[in-house]
């Protein structure tokens, strides 16, 4: 396939409008954006690049007080993966978000550097911690598998003919933590599978297949489900026989809740199913009749069971000794990461400066406290507006195409990884309860970094088809 | 669609909104109280990884700071417990007393005068050094005085008039802090159990009040002060001379030490001579006439009820309210409840010596950033004219009489006229007493005040009295600020 060049699809253009007004402000547009997106996307790799060495060996520093080549085994495999890609997407996808693969990069190798720091910090008094290690060649196979991404898959669109395909995957991955011999429970949430001395969390991989799903489903099925139904209390209800598939994906979330422990999946499947049939549909009853029905199995949960519960209360009360002391469910980990974050203050201690390691787990649910404490206040504005800025590009690709399975699909990846990641740090930082979900991009483990790289190269995807349509760039807004 | 795709990102806005606005709760807002709450190991582990400045005087290393291997980094030392009443401990268990603990801003280098070696610690990336703090102690007048006291309970202080700057605070028996700063808790925390319960409770710092102490006859300077600034009398105003007196409203006589006359066996005293011989019972007429509002208020300019910043904060000493005359007679020579500490007299006795203004006591000479170049020094200042120089003059005079040809005697410096006054109080029936000298030297020019407080008799119970015992050690310290 043969791409047309700049004066084809600007005469396209021309051809296709009348007004010369709309023509001259259009063409300007596509001259502008267009050629210099991967030239762009090369020097901020190489910023982020020289940033994660600069990361590195301030860690070294503050640490151990000395640079050692170690330093390089940790740059150089993320290093070669980065360019790689971007070479790839030169040619297979030149169009391409500039943005997202540098975003993606500068927190993903953060991510290594703070994990890295808790590692020299675990080794410095006896032990044996190689998770950073672990997360470059985690980090490796991750961007990887973007590249894949962008290299076996010509089109997003083809997703489109697979989506029950999609929905089985989706499922069996959600619910395989629950089976026996392989599943794995850490920290009183059933969210692992271990097969051969490897530990998975696939409700991550299960993310991209249910988005892909829905996105596919609401599609298909969005005119019936935004036909109007019989008006109650002022409110137009959908037709019942719509709501079903609603009830079913609560009654799905609710299982998650049940049966893996952990609210913040939950909220993450539910939350995510939600936006994205208040885009398909337009109908905003569908977004407060499904907060309605989550939240109240959410309370009727945390009134029957006692581990969500627990959370409840801890979250609510973390300072009252019997939460702070309690052998379950003890929001000692909560306290202590807050500590972090307050010793951090506005500037932070520096990379290597502070003391995250006393904080549970710091590397990977905590990750977040770790570098609050380390970068301070400033850094985490930053990290969040790295994450509000990933997402935004995500959502400035559905904004611009046409065809709403893109749209669709492009909104749900974007918003799966906002909510993720509200989800999470607002669990560490007390604004929901704390849950069991990784960081995207920052924490430690394998399966959260393999699929939100996943998630970036689908999007790079996407935006790569959007810019090869110049008439769909023209015809929008 | 695009409608809902806005609305959606309204949303992820408000969702990142939440978190900045958690973030910036915990990190900006709540953070000092997070830092202060009691489970929160950091703020620990965070003071001992500075290099925590040094305690000096005069040039000599009274409390340092060496690199260790172990998680707190660094390992306080000390000089000699002679020096413990000042630098107090800095301990993992314990926490930390006397200097360790009021200049803690200074030696953490958390005060704001190192903002800018913060800045430059946070930009560099290199560890906050503490500043270094520089004493007014003169290290060998605290050294004789240590020394003079030996196996004594009590405390020394000795200021130099002129400034209020401190040249000893002892307080007996010292510690040796060393034994309290080690990193093993279990080690730490059974050597302070042992301090602690040592009878003579070496924690206690005697010099600031630690322990409040019955003045006695040291109080007279402070009633004969009174006398005089009412202006109804001098020092050769005559007061009845019985061998012994009774109590008003009560069956108890009180006597003179001695048991005899004032003095000589004419039927009137003079006020002078009171003090001179340190007689009782004239000071309780005296007292008795002048009434106890005149002896407070007199008192209360002297300093009673205030606490001194040292920067080390001083116990106030106390001069009863609301007794009958019974009391008051004998709250007039430093019995009932009069309640004094060491550095209460001394500033008395600085505050005669320096013509009737106390200078405010101090024991800071400069404040030295961690490359020792002085970030703050600290001059003298005045806390007001608490006598008038004339009758600051008197009462020198007075006090010069007491040592030269009074029972002050073994306060006595060959070529230096020296004022003085000892102070042997009673404690109760069969109670060892409280000994007690006050005085400056040379009474024309003085260069040092000094209190000398011995508790428990002395260890010789009701033997002992002033002039024997705390006399001969005050007279020892004056002579090494002199030089003699």
């Amino acid at each position: 396939m043969s791409r047309p060049s700049l004066l084809q699809r600007a005469t396209s253009v021309i051809k296709d409008q009348t007004d010369p007004h709309t023509i001259t402000m259009n063409l300007g547009r596509l001259i502008r954006v267009v050629p210099r997106s991967r030239n762009i996307e090369a020097s901020l790799i190489f910023f982020v690049l020289g940033l994660y060495a600069f990361e590195l060996a301030q860690v070294q520093l503050s640490t151990i007080a000395k640079i050692t080549p170690e330093l390089l085994a940790y740059w150089w495999p993320v290093a070669l993966l980065a360019l790689v890609f971007h070479i790839v997407l030169r040619f297979k996808a030149s169009e391409a978000d500039s943005l997202m693969v540098p975003i993606g990069l500068a927190l993903n190798t953060l991510g290594i550097s703070e994990i890295y720091r808790l590692d020299i910090a675990n080794t410095l008094t006896g032990g044996q911690n190689q998770f950073g290690s672990k997360q470059v060649v985690w980090s490796c196979i991750a961007i990887a598998m973007a590249i894949l991404v962008i290299w076996l898959v010509p089109s997003h669109l083809f997703l489109r003919r697979y989506i029950y395909i999609s929905m089985v995957i989706g499922v069996g991955l959600l619910i395989s933590p629950m089976l026996p011999l392989i599943g794995l429970k850490i920290n009183g949430a059933q969210l692992w599978i271990s097969i051969a001395g490897l530990t998975f969390q696939p409700g991550e991989l299960a993310k991209i297949a249910l988005t892909v799903f829905f996105a596919g489903y609401l599609v298909t099925h969005r005119e019936s489900l935004a036909a109007v139904g019989r008006k109650v209390l002022g409110l137009r209800l959908p037709q019942a026989r719509d709501l079903g598939p609603i009830l079913l994906i609560w009654l799905a979330s609710l299982m998650v809740l049940v049966l893996q422990r952990d609210l913040g999946t939950s909220l993450l499947y539910f939350g995510l199913f939600l936006v994205m049939i208040y885009v398909a549909t337009s109908r905003s009853i569908y977004a407060f009749v499904g907060l309605g029905i989550f939240a109240t199995g959410a309370f009727l949960a945390s009134r029957l069971l006692d581990y969500v519960g627990g959370r409840f209360d801890a979250w609510l009360n973390p300072f009252s000794d019997l939460h702070y002391n309690a052998q379950i469910n003890s929001s000692y980990q909560l306290v202590q990461g807050l500590f972090a974050m307050a010793h951090g203050g506005i500037w932070g201690t520096g990379l290597g400066g502070g003391m995250p390691q006393i904080v549970p787990v710091a590397e990977s649910d905590f990750i977040i406290s770790s570098l609050g404490e380390e970068l301070g206040l400033v850094g985490l504005f930053a990290i969040f507006a790295l994450y509000l800025l990933l997402v935004s590009r995500g959502l400035r690709i559905a904004f611009n195409h046409t065809d709403d399975f893109s749209k669709l699909l492009a909104v749900g990846l974007s918003f799966v990884i906002a909510l993720q990641t509200f989800i999470v740090v607002g669990g560490v930082t007390r604004v929901v309860p704390l849950t069991g979900l990784t960081t995207p991009f920052l924490a430690a483990g394998g399966s959260s970094l393999l699929a939100n790289w996943i998630i970036i190269g689908l999007l790079l995807r996407i935006s790569d088809s959007l810019k090869n349509q110049p008439q769909q760039v023209v015809v929008v807004e | 669609m695009n409608r809902e795709m806005r609305r959606t990102s309204v949303l992820i806005f408000a969702m990142f909104f939440s978190l900045l606005m958690a973030a910036t709760l915990i990190q900006f807002v709540n953070a000092d109280s997070l830092m202060a709450n009691g489970h929160n190991p950091r703020s620990l582990y965070d003071a001992y990884k500075t290099q925590r400045g040094s305690i000096l005087a005069d040039g000599k290393l009274l409390a340092w700071s060496v690199k260790t291997g172990d998680k707190y980094q660094y390992l306080r030392e000390y000089d000699e417990p002679t020096f413990s009443a000042l630098t107090g401990f800095y301990s993992l268990t314990q926490g930390t007393t006397g200097l360790e603990n009021s200049l803690d801003s200074y030696l953490t280098g958390k005060n704001s005068s190192q903002f800018f070696e913060q800045v430059n610690a946070l930009l560099s990336g290199n560890p906050l050094a503490g500043a270094s703090v520089n004493l007014t102690i003169d290290p060998k007048v605290q050294k004789v005085a240590y020394d003079a006291m030996g196996k004594l309970t009590g405390a020394v202080v000795a200021i130099s008039p002129s400034t209020g700057k401190i040249l000893a605070l002892v307080s007996t028996p010292g510690f040796d802090a060393n034994l309290l700063a080690v990193h093993n808790t279990t080690l730490s925390n059974y050597n302070y159990q042992r301090l602690v319960n040592q009878p003579n409770s070496p924690l206690i710092n005697r010099a600031i009040g630690g322990d409040l102490y019955a003045p006695g006859s040291v109080f007279k300077i402070i009633v004969a002060s009174a006398a005089l600034e009412s202006g109804k009398y001098k020092p050769s105003s005559m007061f009845p001379n019985p061998k012994k007196l009774l109590l008003p409203g009560t069956a108890t006589y009180i006597y003179n030490s001695g048991e005899g006359k004032c003095g000589s066996s004419k039927a009137k005293v003079s006020i002078a001579d009171a003090l001179r011989f340190s007689c009782n019972i004239p000071f309780a007429e005296l007292g008795l006439a002048l009434g106890q509002q005149a002896i407070a208020a007199q008192a209360e300019r002297f300093g009673f009820g205030k606490s001194f910043n040292l920067p080390m904060a001083s116990t106030p000493s106390q001069y009863p309210t609301g007794m009958d005359a019974s009391q008051t007679a004998l709250s007039s020579f430093g019995q009932f409840n009069d309640k004094v500490s060491a550095l209460q007299m001394a500033m008395v006795s600085a505050s005669i010596a320096n013509g009737g203004v106390m200078m405010k006591p101090t024991l800071i000479n400069s404040i030295l950033s961690p490359n020792l170049s002085v970030l703050s020094s600290f001059g003298s200042s005045s806390l007001g004219q608490v006598v008038s120089t004339d009758t600051a003059t008197k009462v020198k005079n007075m006090m010069v009489g007491a040592v030269s040809s009074g029972v002050s005697s073994n306060g006595r410096i060959p070529g230096v006229r020296v004022a003085g006054k000892t102070g042997t109080a009673q404690n109760g029936a069969g109670q060892p007493y409280t000994l007690w000298f006050t005085g400056f030297a040379p009474a024309e020019n003085p260069q040092v005040a000094v209190a000398v407080v011995i508790a428990n008799g002395g260890g010789i119970g009701q033997r002992g009295f002033g002039n024997l015992l705390a006399a001969p050690i005050a007279q020892k310290v004056m002579r090494a600020v002199l030089g003699k």
